[in-house]
C-alpha cells in the first residue's frame, strides 16, 4: 500500500494541485450563482485575461508589482463586467443576463485574440513558485505544493468573511431572498459588486498558480479550466462554497487518476487516457442523477 | 419607441460590420490572385503565420508575373482556417470566390484534407507547403505538395531514436488530430520493427496538464518521448518535463522547428534535449537568410508574426519556395485560369532554397532529404543540424 502510494504520488500531487486551482475558479461561479442565480460564463475568460495581464506586465514591471497589479486589475475588470453587462439587466428575465454573460465571454476572448494575434504566449516564471521541490522521491515545482494550502487558507478567510462580517451577512441575506433583503435596506448593488470582486480576485490567484504550472496562455486557455470549475461547482451543489471546493478537488484528482490509469493499475492498454475529460463529465451526470442538487446543494425552494 | 430604437441600432451595427467586410477586391484586369490557405489563429496559428511570412517575402521579391506577353500584378488573398477542420470549407470558399488561380497551404494536414473536396469541385489547384500527412494528396488530383511525407518522417524519427541506443519510447499525440496521430502511427510501426518497446497515449484538445502523461512515460521506463503535436502543447511538454526533472530526449516532427520551441527550451533553464525532423537547415544559404531576416526585422508586424524573434523556421523558407513554384506554374500555364495552372503544375521543376522541387505521380514532391534540428539549452540555445537521406 505504502509502495503503491509512493509510486503514484506524482498523480496524486498533481490532482490535488489542479483541484485547488479549479476550486479557486469554482468559487467565482458558485458565489455569483448563489446571489444572482446567474451562471457567469465570462468567468473562465476573466481567468485567462488575468494570465495575459501577467504575461504583458511582467515584461516591463518587477514580478511582485505585476502580481499585485494583476490582482487589482482583475478585480476591477470583474467589477466593470458586472456594472456594464449585468446591472442594466437586473430586472430583465434571467435568460437575457445569461446571454449577456456569453457575449462578455466572447468579447474577452476576441480582445485576447486581437492582442496576442492568436499565438500562445509563454507565461513568465515566478522564481519563488517555480522552485523545484522533492517530495518523497517525486520532483514537483513549488506552485503545486502551495496551491492546496493556499486554496484552503483563502477558503477559510472567505468563510470567515461570509459568516462573521456585516457584508457577509448581507450576502447571505441576498442569496436567501433577493427582494426581501432589498426591502430591508441592504444595498444590493454593493453586495453584488463585492461578490464579483471576490470571485475575480480568487480567479486571478488561481490563474497565476495555474499558468505557473502550465506556462502557456492562449485566448482559449480559459475554456477548459472554466468548464471544469463549473462542473465542480455543479457537482458540489451550485451556490455552496464548501461544495464547490470539494467538487473541484474530486474532479482534479479523478482526472489525473484516469490519465494515469494504465500505469497506476498496471493495465496493458493503449488509449485509456483518451477518456480523461469524458470521465469528468460522465461523473457529473451520474452524481446529478443520484442527487440532482449536487453533493451539498440545498433543496430548491421555488415557490410556485 | 424603445423597440424601434433597439432594432435600428442592431441594424446599424450589422451594416457597419458588413461594410468592413465588403471592401474585398473585385476582379481586376491585370491582377493575378494567389490564395493563402493558412491558420492564423488556434493551435497552429504560430506555424501558419510563419509560413505566410515566407509567401509574403517571396511576393515582395517577385511581385509580378508575365502571362501571354502582358505583365500581371500578383496579389495575395489570405483566408484563415483557424486550425479547425470545420472552418476549412468556408476559408477555401473565400479563396475560390476571390478568383484565386492557385491556393497555397495549409500548415496542418487535417485542414488541408478537409478543404480538398472544396478545391476539387471548384477546379482550383492547391499546393500543400508543410502538411506531411500522406492522405493529403491521396484520393484527389487537385492537391500537390512540396515537402516530404509522414511515412518517411516517422521512419526517420524512429531511426534517430534508435541510433541513440534507446529501446523504450513513449509516444504522445493529440486525440483526433490528423497530423499528430498519423505521424505517431508511422513512427510506432517503424519503432516496433526496430525492436523498441512503444507505449502510446493521446491527450484531448485544449489539454494543458501533461504531468500525468509524463509520469506515465516515466513509469513505463521510457528513455525517450516522441510527441508530434503543435507548438502550444510542445511548450507545455518541455516546461513540465523539465519541472519534473524527467529529462529524456524529446523528439518530434517538423512542427517543432520554431522559435517558440527554442524559447521554451531556454526558459526551462535546464539542459533539455529536444530534436525535430525538419525541411531546411539554417546556414545552407546564408545570403538569402540574411535578406529574409532583414525583411522580418524591418517590420514590427512581421516580427510579431515570427513569434517576436528573427529566428527562421523551415516553414518560412518552404513558404517562399511554394510561392515561387506557383509563379513557375503560372508561367508554364501562360494563363491565370486555375484549370490551366493545374495542368501545368506537375511539369514544374524548380530549384528553391530548400532544394529541388519536382512532383511525382499523385502530386507529392520527389524529396529525399530531411534534417534533424537539435535544440540544446545550457546558457543559450544552440542549434545543430544533421542530414538524413531516405
Amino acid at each position: 500500500m505504502v509502495e503503491f502510494l509512493h509510486n503514484n504520488l506524482a498523480y496524486l500531487i498533481n490532482g490535488i494541485s489542479v483541484g485547488g486551482q479549479y476550486a479557486l475558479i469554482a468559487i467565482g461561479y458558485t458565489m455569483v450563482y448563489g446571489i444572482l442565480r446567474l451562471i457567469n460564463f465570462a468567468h473562465g475568460d476573466v481567468f485567462m485575461i488575468a494570465g495575459l495581464m501577467v504575461v504583458y506586465m511582467s515584461t516591463v514591471l518587477p514580478m511582485w508589482l505585476t502580481i499585485v497589479l494583476t490582482l487589482i486589475m482583475t478585480a476591477v475588470l470583474g467589477f466593470f463586467i458586472e456594472r456594464i453587462a449585468y446591472r442594466p439587466l437586473r430586472s430583465a428575465p434571467r435568460m437575457s443576463v445569461m446571454i449577456s454573460a456569453i457575449g462578455v465571454s466572447y468579447l474577452l476572448q476576441n480582445c485576447a485574440l486581437y492582442f496576442t494575434g492568436g499565438l500562445a504566449q509563454s507565461f513568465p516564471s515566478i522564481s519563488f513558485l517555480t522552485k523545484p521541490v522533492n517530495i518523497w522521491g517525486t520532483s514537483v515545482i513549488m506552485a503545486k505544493v502551495i496551491t492546496p494550502f493556499l486554496t484552503l487558507i483563502l477558503i477559510f478567510l472567505l468563510l470567515f468573511l461570509i459568516k462573521k462580517t456585516k457584508i457577509g451577512m448581507a450576502m447571505r441575506a441576498v442569496s436567501k431572498d433577493f427582494e426581501t433583503s432589498q426591502l430591508m435596506g441592504i444595498r444590493i448593488n454593493l453586495v453584488i459588486s463585492v461578490t464579483f470582486i471576490i470571485g475575480c480576485l480568487l480567479a486571478a490567484i488561481g490563474s497565476i498558480l495555474y499558468f505557473t504550472c502550465y506556462p502557456s496562455v492562449q485566448p482559449t486557455s480559459g475554456g477548459m479550466p472554466g468548464l471544469k470549475a463549473f462542473v465542480a461547482a455543479v457537482f458540489g451543489g451550485i451556490g455552496s462554497i464548501p461544495g464547490a471546493v470539494i467538487g473541484a478537488f474530486i474532479i482534479g484528482i479523478c482526472e489525473n487518476i484516469i490519465k494515469g490509469g494504465a500505469s497506476i493499475f498496471g493495465i496493458q492498454t493503449n488509449g485509456w487516457t483518451t477518456f480523461s475529460d469524458a470521465f469528468s463529465f460522465a461523473l457529473l451526470i451520474v452524481i446529478l442523477m443520484i442527487k440532482p442538487t449536487g453533493l451539498f446543494g440545498e433543496k430548491s425552494t421555488d415557490k410556485v | 419607441m424603445k423597440k424601434v430604437l433597439a432594432i435600428v441600432m442592431a441594424m446599424a451595427m450589422i451594416f457597419g460590420l458588413a461594410a468592413c467586410g465588403s471592401a474585398e477586391a473585385g476582379k481586376d484586369g491585370d491582377t493575378v490572385y494567389v490564395g493563402i490557405y493558412e491558420p492564423q489563429t488556434g493551435d497552429n496559428g504560430a506555424g501558419g503565420k510563419q509560413e505566410i511570412l515566407g509567401i509574403q517575402y517571396a511576393n515582395s521579391i517577385c511581385p509580378t508575373v508575365e502571362l501571354g506577353g502582358k505583365t500581371y500584378k500578383v496579389e495575395l488573398v489570405i483566408a484563415d482556417n483557424e486550425s479547425s477542420n470545420d472552418k476549412a470549407v468556408s476559408a477555401a470558399t473565400k479563396l475560390i470566390s476571390a478568383g484565386c488561380s492557385i491556393a497555397l497551404g495549409s500548415y496542418g494536414s487535417g485542414v488541408s484534407m478537409a478543404a480538398a473536396d472544396t478545391f476539387e469541385e471548384a477546379g482550383v489547384p492547391a499546393m500543400g507547403i508543410s502538411c506531411t500527412n500522406a492522405l493529403v494528396t491521396a484520393d484527389n488530383d487537385i492537391y500537390f505538395r512540396i515537402c516530404f511525407i509522414d511515412p518517411d518522417q516517422g521512419t526517420i524519427d524512429a531511426n534517430l531514436i534508435n541510433s541513440m541506443g534507446i529501446k523504450n519510447v513513449y509516444v504522445l499525440s493529440m486525440l483526433g488530430e490528423d497530423y499528430g496521430s498519423g505521424l505517431a502511427s508511422y513512427f510506432q510501426k517503424e519503432a516496433e520493427r526496430l525492436g523498441m518497446t512503444v507505449t502510446a497515449d493521446s491527450f484531448p484538445e485544449g489539454n494543458s496538464d501533461f504531468t500525468s502523461y509524463l509520469t506515465n512515460a516515466k513509469n513505463a521506463g521510457a528513455e525517450a518521448i516522441f510527441a508530434p503535436c503543435s507548438t502550444g502543447y510542445a511548450q507545455q511538454i518541455i516546461a513540465q518535463s523539465a519541472a519534473m526533472d524527467f529529462i529524456v530526449p524529446l523528439v518530434a516532427g517538423d512542427t517543432w522547428d520554431s522559435g517558440v520551441i527554442s524559447d521554451a527550451c531556454a526558459a526551462t533553464g535546464k539542459d533539455v534535449q529536444v530534436y525535430c525532423s525538419t525541411f531546411y537547415a539554417e546556414g545552407k544559404d546564408v545570403e538569402f537568410e540574411k535578406a529574409l531576416k532583414d525583411w522580418i526585422n524591418g517590420d514590427q508586424d512581421n516580427l510579431k508574426n515570427n513569434a517576436g524573434s528573427d529566428e527562421l523556421s523551415a516553414v518560412t523558407l518552404l513558404g517562399y519556395d511554394a510561392y515561387m513554384v506557383a509563379i513557375e506554374a503560372l508561367k508554364a500555364a501562360d494563363s491565370a485560369d486555375p484549370k490551366a495552372v493545374k495542368e501545368a503544375l506537375p511539369g514544374v521543376n524548380y530549384t528553391g532554397i530548400t532544394g529541388e522541387i519536382k512532383f511525382k505521380e499523385g502530386g507529392d514532391a520527389d524529396r529525399h532529404d530531411a534534417f534533424i534540428k537539435t535544440y540544446s539549452s545550457e546558457t543559450q540555445t544552440l542549434v545543430y543540424y544533421d542530414l538524413f537521406s531516405f
